[in-house]
């Protein structure tokens, strides 16, 4: 598998951040295998979505990513190293799913951002000058200066995503795993964590992202990984995200709704339209072609977002 | 005036009430800290089930004469196993195991209490006699306190991080399973240290009360953690001087001082109290300010 738009990235060193998945197999004890011979590569400045049917395997993945299961063969390389060394040098940065976290656990904003500093202290987790600079750092880059000394629980929907990116900012993790980052968020909020998502594109992060918001994959995402306990297709989202795999991929979980074509009217339009959608954002294919939200707002094909 | 003056320095004259007073603050403190946890996970009944499984272990440690902290170890190491076969055997859920297991070693205990009463008696297990307390016994419990202490000192930021976020904290390297394990160690230890001075039936409120009542008085868990450890501490020092002209119940006095703090905090706490919440209520334009 290549890798291709990778020129833009201003890259802070040429083989990190990088993911490298070969032949990944994962068997539970209870003997369910829940990753069979799954191969992908990633390189600094990408957004890649992860994308699957409910116990496809995604969180196995992750969880393989961050070293929480092993796998029974294949191995991963992250900027080049074993899982267990890349994870002592705090390169991996985890984003959790909004409904894993207690919102009335007593911590502040600025606290759960020190989190991600505790990596780099010692034992006793006494922060230093830096840890508090690289604190402030990230809580300004997300905007959320103003909230550092609030309970977490009394944050928006978007503000409490944004603290845990700002966690991994503080980190300094330059692969970021980001768990359904657009679950139960409204639109504006989703727009404001893409944004935000890319701007640490430009600065050469790799995001890994796992999502059921099919619709706004081609909006954002490089790449795709698609898999059903194994990797179906990987590789640049144009390629991989098709109507063709992801019928080939969810089976018939998705929902699909065929809204023109000549079974429903007698014109000369030939384009369908088909909808897919895995419960959040559906995914439009128009003509046989995954539509940009961009290009559906203004109606005009719009150059990548650099 | 001056007779009622020296009547309230009296219990600081005997030997037994200082060490009793002394004891207590360090139990009641050392609790309030795992408290300040143990709430947060929703695990506070497993402070009383705890509580009552090692009950037939200390009765069976006074029976042979034995340290009361080993007879406390091996009857939780017992409900720890019987709950683990129980629910691997069976389709039940797992607070029916817990039920299960922790009536059925309780009763045990009062079984074999009530067999050979000479050598242990069922009022000092279920409600605790700090007064009586032995020299060997205080010091045991002393020990499992200090230690217990001293650890949570050391681990109280990495414990914070694995009880908010497991996935990061064993993402950024810690052993989340290893600090588990300890921390249900520290639990089980003060449990029964706890059982010397309020009683099995009643800590669970030591190792509840003042983290609820922290829990509603602050958002920074360092906080949370300084305040619950100095109510524990206070309530139980002060239970204990009170126990005195009450004549005996500790347990009972310390409990219910912990509860009178709990529920002014609940209608008094700036913040989480029913009072500003009322307020807050009429006043909504002051939350946004």
């Amino acid at each position: 598998m290549d890798a291709p738009n990778r020129a833009y990235a201003p890259l802070i060193d040429a083989s990190c951040p990088s993911i490298e998945v070969r032949d990944l197999t994962v068997t539970y004890p209870n003997g369910v295998t829940a990753m069979r011979a799954a191969s992908f590569d990633l390189g600094p400045g990408t957004i890649c979505a992860l994308v699957g049917p409910n116990g496809s395997g995604k969180s196995t993945i992750f969880k393989a990513i961050m070293g929480f299961v092993r796998p029974s063969r294949g191995e991963i390389r992250l900027c080049g190293l074993p899982v267990e060394q890349a994870l002592k040098r705090n390169i991996v940065a985890y984003v959790p799913q909004s409904e894993d976290v207690d919102w009335n656990f007593p911590v502040l904003v600025e606290t759960v951002v020190m989190m991600g500093r505790y990596g780099h202290m010692n034992f006793l987790r006494n922060p230093s000058r830096t840890d508090r600079m690289k604190v402030d750092a990230a809580l300004e880059r997300v905007g959320l200066s103003a909230y550092r000394h609030h309970q977490i629980g009394e944050l928006s929907g978007g503000q409490r995503k944004r603290v845990f990116v700002a966690r991994a900012l503080a980190q300094e993790g330059t692969i970021i795993l980001l768990d359904e980052p657009f679950t139960g968020v409204d639109v504006k909020t989703e727009t404001a964590i893409i944004g935000l998502l890319r701007e640490l594109r430009a600065s050469g992060h790799l995001m890994l992202v796992s999502t059921h918001n099919l619709g706004s994959v081609p909006d954002f995402c490089d790449e795709v990984v698609l898999v059903n306990r194994k990797v179906l297709a990987a590789g640049p989202t144009a390629e991989v995200f098709t109507q063709k795999n992801l019928e080939i991929a969810f089976g018939g979980v998705l929902r699909d709704f065929e809204l023109g074509g000549r079974a429903l009217h007698e014109d000369d339009d030939t384009r369908r339209v088909t909808v897919l959608t895995d419960d959040e954002r559906p995914l439009v294919f128009y003509g046989g072609k995954a539509r940009r939200r961009k290009e559906a707002e203004n109606g005009t094909r719009e150059p990548e977002a650099k | 005036m001056s007779a009622l003056f020296t009547e309230l320095f009296v219990p600081f004259s005997y030997d037994y009430m200082l060490k009793a007073m002394w004891v207590s603050a360090l139990v009641g403190a050392v609790c309030a800290f795992l408290s300040a946890y143990l709430m947060l996970k929703g695990w506070s009944l497993m402070g009383d089930a705890l509580a009552h499984s090692i009950v037939p272990g200390v009765a069976g440690a006074y029976i042979l004469g034995a340290p009361f902290a080993i007879g406390a170890f091996f009857a939780g190491l017992l409900a720890a196993l019987g709950m683990t076969f129980v629910k691997a055997r069976t389709r039940l859920r797992e607070d029916a195991v817990i039920g299960l297991v922790f009536t059925t070693l309780f009763a045990l205990g009062l079984l074999m209490a009530s067999i050979w009463p000479t050598s242990v008696s069922i009022q000092t297990i279920v409600l605790g006699n700090i007064l009586a307390i032995s020299d060997e016994d205080a010091f045991q419990v002393v020990v499992i306190a200090a230690i217990s202490l001293g650890v949570m000192v050391f681990i109280w930021k990495d414990l914070m991080v694995t009880f908010f976020d497991e996935s990061h904290a064993r993402s950024i390297g810690i052993n989340t399973q290893l600090l588990k394990i300890v921390f249900f160690t520290l639990l089980s230890a003060c449990t029964v240290a706890a059982l010397q001075t309020v009683g099995a039936c009643l800590v669970i409120a030591m190792v509840v009360t003042p983290g609820a009542t922290a829990y509603l008085l602050t958002d920074r868990f360092g906080w949370l953690i300084v305040i619950a450890v100095a109510l524990g501490a206070i309530t139980s020092f002060v239970g204990a001087y009170l126990s005195y002209f009450v004549d005996g119940a500790t347990g009972g006095v310390i409990v219910t001082l912990q509860t009178l703090l709990f529920l002014a905090a609940f209608y008094l706490a700036p913040k989480h109290g029913l009072i500003a919440a009322r307020r807050r209520g009429l006043a909504p334009e002051e939350v946004a300010a």
